[in-house]
């Protein structure tokens, strides 16, 4: 009978120390790059994307954008403040962002930062989240090392999430499934490249996305609305 | 004795396990070790947690309830009782019948398989045939010379 009890000690210090060293061994952050079939559930398929303006906005736009993409970041940090101040803010048009991750072979890290906004959503901070990651864009897109540590920095410092909150998120790769339910909803679309933009339903396809010619189209949709 | 035994191993076995799977849900640990099944696929679907609790936390409590009343069955006081050895078929039932709505979920609806999930499974069903035939040995007559 003791001998049992010294098995069962054995196995539980065995076992411990298994999961400990487990715990100690950093992941490489493969497990973000690969463009794997994941899953969605009903809940990734009810997700919208991340909504700025008034509900009551005549006009939306739909932009399906990758953080990677240097295009996304420079528009996002130019032009969309513009756009945010003069439209959205004057509730004429109401945002909507959806995750397009383009495909690991020019961008590795795609997915790990539309997750990381994911998770800053939880917590009601997914815009300021983007802001975080298109200023410091040169920092880690487009680079081979793993900048997990570095999205976490600026979850910490600079969006203020909960962190606890925030590690467990990530851990779990929860969001997932809804990023690429995302980007199959967007090649539905027919979106092949980022940024994509759909004015009321309708693809932009104009080669001026300035803050001017959304000022411009949002105006006219809303002069043709006052005329009818 | 043996069987109550068994059931000891292999429950804290069970536990080690779900403990592993339920620190990867809190985020203590990084990446699954899972060599060539898709645990991450199966760990980060919305199915691995039930009203907001890990799965794994039930594997873990549950496993660790099989455990301690095992070991209290083992004591010589409570060798011979039938009760315990019912509490542990039936909590042996329960966790197979979780594990058995987890593993349909893993084949029917995740479409992906994780092989700690999987481990889990055959330590339940192992450790619930242990348990019946607990039931059934202490229902036969002792003969006393």
């Amino acid at each position: 009978m003791k001998r049992f009890y010294w098995l069962l000690a054995a196995v539980l210090l065995g076992g411990l120390a298994w999961i400990w060293i487990g715990s100690k061994s950093s992941g490489t952050g493969t497990e973000w790059v690969a463009e794997t079939k994941v899953p969605e559930t009903k809940a990734d398929s009810q997700f919208t994307g991340y909504v700025m303006g008034s509900d009551t906005a005549p006009v939306e736009v739909v932009e399906y954008a990758d953080f990677e993409c240097p295009i996304c970041a420079a528009w996002g940090s130019v032009q969309f403040p513009v756009i945010k101040q003069q439209l959205i803010a004057a509730g004429k048009l109401r945002w909507r962002l959806r995750d397009f991750p383009l495909p690991p072979t020019t961008h590795l890290w795609s997915r790990l930062s539309a997750h990381a906004v994911a998770c800053a959503s939880e917590q009601g901070k997914a815009w300021e989240m983007i802001d975080a990651l298109f200023a410091h864009h040169r920092m880690w897109s487009q680079r081979p090392e793993n900048p997990e540590k570095l999205f976490r920095g600026w979850a910490q410092d600079l969006v203020g999430l909960d962190m606890a909150k925030y590690d467990a998120c990530m851990a779990t790769g929860r969001y997932r499934g809804r990023i690429q339910y995302s980007r199959e909803e967007g090649e539905a679309r027919q979106v092949r490249g980022t940024p994509t933009f759909f004015v009321n339903g309708r693809e932009w396809t104009l080669r001026d996305v300035s803050s001017d010619a959304f000022q411009h189209v949002v105006d006219s949709i809303l002069a043709q609305r006052r005329r009818r | 004795m043996r069987l109550r035994q068994a059931i000891a191993l292999l429950s804290l076995v069970g536990f080690l396990v779900s403990l592993y799977l339920w620190l990867h849900a809190l985020g203590v640990i990084g990446e699954l070790k899972c060599g060539t099944g898709s645990c991450e696929v199966v760990q980060s679907s919305s199915y691995a947690r039930v009203a907001g609790v890990p799965v794994a936390l039930f594997g873990v409590v549950g496993y660790l309830a099989l455990f301690v009343t095992a070991l209290i069955g083992l004591q010589p006081s409570f060798l011979p009782k039938r009760n315990l050895s019912v509490l542990l078929a039936a909590l042996a039932t329960g966790g197979l019948l979780f594990t058995g709505y987890l593993t349909y979920l893993e084949a029917f609806v995740i479409h992906a398989w994780c092989r700690w999930c999987l481990g889990s499974a055959g330590i339940i069903t192992v450790i619930w045939v242990a348990a019946l035939a607990g039931v059934r040995q202490s229902d036969r007559p002792t003969v006393r010379p």
